[in-house]
């Protein structure tokens, strides 16, 4: 037998993976963002701006490049992808205060991002309120193409639901290794997307937290990795 | 007595001045347990040169001390000086003092730090209390603080307990009026606190508790009186984070208390230069190293070290030695009692079953390693001291000073790795002097036959590993700027001053210090934006203050070096499928390093604990387990040599190799295997690296034989993959041992090399500890573990928060996150320099690795072969060990095994 290593593909060509939420097509790509062709529109979850400065202001001196960090991504994403509006889906920053923390090279950057396209803001329980210097409107949930864009899930088996919150992230043990990573989780009727801010942490989607948004249905799984983004089997997955 | 000079370090100027230097010739017999009777002769001279004689350089190279005939002569404290009461004690045991313990009192009354060597057995712990002792007694120090003069420093908690019983014991029968406590983590609160208000005259504790007590602001008065540091196993202790930490402190004392001296008690090592060093302030840590005196005493008898042969044939790889079990238990039945000396934990648990299935005297054998629970291990230690065992199998978890019991054999299951271990575990058996130690080396496979013959070889001629001499952590120092800080306001010129006398910090830079305490202030980010939550703030005299109180509440929860790889409980719980906290009440058996548990899947069965348990689940903290019936644990539970064959080991090896004259008093199987690969391909010089090239299978092969340990081979293995992809070789995997590595590649190797396309110089080269060591760092798993506990120590993270423990998943999740988002935005921060200091010597090995690639430059053999040969078949055979996952493992290896070696010696009529 010939064992040939496969020709090495283009990493960009891992990048990203369509995803069906109630008949709408998505793009759901590795830094843990979903892109909305049809309606021109990205959405990013849980972005914790100035996590760093928040523990700092607490005497724990986190480098100060998370804020930063996020927005180069968020800058990637619609280079690539061109989008008309961006929603962030709540929790944009980690408290009240952080804008008011965030440094002016890092506000500047954020509208610069904002030209040309709308931008929307939407409530977490992070940030209930969104300062002005932020720009863009505020709303506490859009609906669009009869799907909800909301922070948190509505508990219950609700449908035509894209959220966050959760900060879902899923544990995989395959030949004798095991990696935690944070992921997309839904059952093609509502989505959790993943945290999208540099220090966010994840939270197992085998928690029960998760049972009464999904039951004990099938569950779609889609793990960020550092070259792609790779759909998962349940059956491979474990508690923390 | 000679002195061997210190390796300095590359970014300054070398030298030595001594302030004096003292030796006591050798005495066979010993104080602290044995009688000895009143007959024997009077101590033997010392030889002292004159104290702070200082030499300046006379080149560029070491200065020798000066030669001992110049000194001057002084003679010991006589044994009649002694105080009554102690000569009386001395007397009524028949005993006299040894020629050390009064070298050292002696050198003590001139106030001299006193570095002692001597072998396990020689009264050392006397020796070094006695001087304390006499002076307390004597009641001469007038006080002014709170009255402790001696501070005793052990790396062990156990080993201060130990002491503080085998101390108390002669004090109180010598009717002294002094005071010893012991003040480990351990200790109530109450106590400590008292402790710090009224200590005892001796208190027995570890570095962490001394930083501990530095950081309140009573230290001034609590360390007034301090006459006298003693450091026990200082060998141990002195070249580690640890060892750091304590030096900050020693440095600190020396402020508090101005004329305190201090005693260092170790083993022999290979450079007692850097010890002694470690004692006494660097007054001038550009040019000079100061020592301190030293004190040796020659090791006793020799001792008596055999290499196992069993009856079975010895095995192509793996370190369990499971062929030679009913050998080792027949050693374990001739004798009282044995220790069984393995390097990893679950080497420990695999020959403790081993020897347990084959026990058909019942012998009672115990198990003891790190990950037991403490009460489990003190249950065997009880039994030990009391000679109701006949055998403990035993990780490092014995390896230092404490005396369990009257050893009369030590078995090393597995290549000892180094000299200087061998020789320590070996000084685990019979702590009497003039009787030799017994010991029995059981190698686990072909290499470690070699490996044994030349630990047995430099045990014999006294040889030790020399330590790597290594600069003070900065992380470390991070933690002990804060923690100066939550003392008192500090001045920054004098503490970079007080922190520059310590020996590992005398090459420290006022850039680096300046940038650890502004990492302490603020992060020490390039970007400024934390000024305003700055931890330290200048008063008006430019000395620097904690900003508020929670700082130093924060910083006492968080000290120390010693960050635990994170841990989860193993509970054993009643039936299986139980996962819900109603199943929780079971008994714990110890605890298994996270990632060990991460692997498994409900229904794996491991061994721990001396059984074969089945997984259930994790909650939590907590692994639950069930008991299996399982014969063969499904998982395997052996991780490896934990220690990386010693650099000196190596070269011994080496040697063997290419002297076939040394080969006929081999095993027979062993000199076979070295005659065929001579026959198929070649054996290397000692000064040369073999690299073999040749296809198998449908794939080819790359081996070459270093011999520099595991970590640099996979370090190795990790950049010389990058370098062949890029040539375009098309590598598929690699594996490594402590001897080779073998690398596996679709692309033809050897027909690279001949026409041209691959030159294996360039491939060996250097340059490859540069921007390819880089850009695989960016990903290395190893090296984000090496920043968490960086990040720790330096207290980035908090290990605790007051009324909470965070659990070390918590901590290794931001860390990462941490890691990527600091390499991405500044590059060149503090912490980054700290880990990359670290994987330099730890994990990574890249020091090893890059003397190896300056050392066989020019000097690579190459053979292009058509098949495999007989040295490259032992790692080859680790090939995919790491992932076998099936029932029969042991059946898959032999089968493997059976092939390759088929192959390797042309016996093809099979």
């Amino acid at each position: 037998m010939n064992m040939l290593k496969p020709e090495r593909i283009g990493l960009e060509d891992f990048a990203d993976q369509p995803v069906n939420i109630c008949g709408k097509a998505f793009i759901a790509h590795k830094f843990g963002a979903l892109y909305w062709p049809s309606e021109r529109a990205l959405l990013v979850s849980d972005l914790h701006l100035e996590k760093g400065s928040a523990f700092a202001s607490r005497g724990q001196m986190l480098p100060p490049y998370d804020t930063r960090d996020t927005l180069r991504k968020l800058a990637i994403l619609i280079d690539r992808y061109q989008p008309e509006t961006v929603i962030s889906l709540g929790d944009s920053l980690h408290d009240s205060a952080g804008a008011a923390r965030m440094d002016p090279v890092d506000i500047e950057s954020l509208h610069i991002l904002q030209e040309d396209r709308d931008w929307i803001w939407i409530t977490g329980n992070h940030d209930p309120k969104i300062d002005r210097a932020l720009a863009g409107y505020v709303m506490e949930e859009v609906v669009i193409g009869g799907i909800t864009l909301r922070h948190e899930p509505k508990t219950g088996a609700a449908t035509h639901e894209i959220a966050g919150h959760y900060h879902p992230a899923a544990r995989l043990v395959f030949h004798g290794t095991s990696l935690r990573r944070p992921c997309f989780v839904g059952n093609r009727l509502r989505l959790v997307m993943p945290a999208f801010g540099a220090y966010a942490g994840g939270l197992n989607i085998l928690d029960t937290a998760f049972e009464p948004l999904f039951g004990s249905d099938g569950l779609d799984v889609w793990m960020l990795g550092h070259e792609g983004l790779y759909p998962v089997a349940p059956r491979l997955l474990r508690d923390d | 007595m000679g002195v061997t000079p210190i390796t300095g370090r590359s970014n300054r100027s070398k030298g030595i001045s001594r302030r004096s230097d003292g030796a006591v010739a050798t005495e066979r017999n010993e104080v602290w347990d044995v009688p000895r009777k009143a007959t024997d002769k009077p101590p033997q001279k010392l030889r002292q040169t004159k104290a702070r004689a200082k030499e300046k350089p006379r080149n560029a190279a070491l200065v020798a001390p000066t030669p001992e005939k110049k000194s001057r002569t002084s003679k010991a404290v006589p044994a009649s000086q002694l105080p009554p009461e102690i000569a009386a004690w001395f007397a009524r045991r028949g005993w006299t003092p040894r020629p050390h313990q009064l070298a050292l009192l002696e050198a003590s009354r001139q106030r001299q730090s006193t570095l002692l060597i001597a072998p396990t057995g020689a009264g050392k712990t006397l020796a070094g209390f006695l001087p304390s002792l006499i002076s307390i007694h004597e009641g001469k120090r007038k006080k002014t603080g709170a009255g402790l003069y001696t501070l005793y420093v052990s790396p062990l908690k156990a080993l201060a307990a130990d002491v503080e019983r085998n101390l108390t014991h002669p004090i109180d029968e010598m009717g002294l009026k002094v005071r010893t406590e012991t003040r480990t983590g351990d200790t109530s609160v109450a106590r400590r606190q008292r402790q710090r208000v009224k200590p005892p005259h001796i208190l027995l504790t570890t570095p962490e508790q001394v930083a501990l007590l530095l950081s309140h602001p009573d230290a001034g008065y609590l360390f007034a009186d301090l006459d006298t540091i003693i450091l026990d196993e200082l060998h141990a202790l002195a070249a580690s984070k640890r060892g750091d930490l304590l030096a900050l402190d020693i440095a600190r004392l020396r402020k508090l208390a101005p004329t305190v001296m201090t005693i260092g008690l170790s083993a022999t090592v290979a450079h007692p230069s850097e010890l002694r060093g470690y004692l006494v302030p660097q007054t001038e840590p550009e040019t000079t190293t100061h020592l301190a005196n030293v004190v040796t005493v020659k090791g006793g008898a020799k001792p008596n070290i055999k290499i196992l042969e069993a009856e079975n044939e010895i095995p192509w790889t793996g370190h369990t030695a499971r062929y030679a079990m009913h050998e080792v238990y027949d050693a374990i039945r001739a004798h009282k009692l044995s220790l069984v000396f393995v390097n990893t934990r679950m080497q420990a648990e695999f020959a403790f079953q081993e020897l347990w299935r084959i026990n058909d005297d019942s012998l009672p054998i115990g198990l003891h390693h790190g990950s037991l629970d403490a009460a489990q291990r003190k249950k065997v230690e009880a039994a030990m001291a009391a000679g109701r065992l006949r055998a403990v199998v035993a990780t490092s978890t014995l390896d230092l000073g404490i005396d369990w019991g009257d050893v009369d054999l030590v078995i090393h299951l597995g290549a000892p790795k180094g000299a200087s271990r061998l020789l320590q575990r070996i000084g685990r058996a019979n702590h009497r002097l003039d009787e030799p130690s017994e010991a029995l080396l059981v190698p686990g496979n072909r290499f470690e036959v070699l490996e044994c013959r030349a630990a047995q070889q430099a045990a014999e001629a006294g040889d030790q590993d020399a330590q790597l001499s290594r600069s003070g952590a900065l992380d470390v120092l991070a933690q002990h700027v804060l923690g100066m800080a939550c003392e008192a306001p500090f001045d920054p010129d004098a503490l970079f001053d007080e922190v520059r006398s310590a020996l590992p910090y005398a090459g420290l830079t006022r850039n680096q210090f300046d940038r650890t305490v502004d990492f302490v202030s603020t992060g020490g980010y390039a970007l400024r934006s934390y000024e305003r939550f700055a931890k330290l703030r200048a008063d008006e005299d430019g000395r620097l203050r904690v900003a508020n109180p929670r700082i130093a509440q924060q910083y006492r929860l968080n000290l120390g070096t010693i960050v635990d790889a994170p841990h989860l409980k193993v509970r054993l719980i009643s039936y299986r499928g139980a996962k819900s906290g109603a199943h929780a009440g079971g008994r714990v058996l110890g605890e298994v390093e996270e990632y060990f548990a991460e692997q498994l899947t409900p229904g794996d069965t491991f061994v721990f604990s001396g059984q074969i348990l089945r997984f259930e689940g994790i909650r939590d903290t907590e692994v639950f387990v069930t008991r299996s019936n399982s014969q063969d644990p499904t998982v395997p539970s052996y991780d490896g040599g934990k220690f990386p064959l010693s650099t000196h080991l190596a070269r011994r090896v080496r040697d063997m190799l290419a002297d076939p004259k040394v080969w006929s008093g081999l095993p027979n199987p062993v000199a076979n295997w070295l005659e065929l690969q001579t026959e198929r391909s070649v054996m290397p010089a000692p000064d040369e690296v073999l690299i073999e090239t040749f296809p198998r299978g449908n794939r080819h092969f790359l081996v070459a034989y270093p011999f520099e340990g595991r970590l640099a081979h996979q370090t190795l293995g990790m950049l010389l993959t990058r370098r062949l992809d890029r040539i375009g070789a098309h590598p598929i995997g690699f594996v490594a041992n402590d001897y080779a590595l073998a690398v596996w590649t679709h692309g033809d190797i050897s027909s690279l090399i001949q026409n041209g396309r691959l030159s294996l110089a360039q491939l060996f080269d250097e340059d490859m500890l540069g921007d390819d060591l880089d850009a695989w760092l960016a990903e290395s798993a190893l090296m984000k573990r090496t920043f968490r506990l960086a990040a720790v120590i330096a207290g980035l993270i908090e290990r605790r928060h007051p009324g909470k423990v965070k659990s070390g998943r918590q901590v290794t999740i931001s860390t990462d996150l941490i890691y990527d988002v600091l390499r991405r935005h500044d590059p060149h921060h503090l912490l980054l320099e700290a880990a990359w200091a670290d994987a330099a010597t730890g994990m990574l090995d890249i020091k090893r690795l890059g003397a190896f690639l300056a050392r066989i430059k020019d000097r690579i053999r190459h053979q292009i072969l058509d098949r495999v040969s007989p040295l490259a078949v032992p790692v080859l055979l680790e090939i995919g060990v790491e992932l076998v996952y099936g029932r029969d493992r042991d059946a898959v290896l032999r089968a493997a095994a059976d092939e390759l070696i088929r192959e390797a010696t042309g016996d093809e009529q099979q």
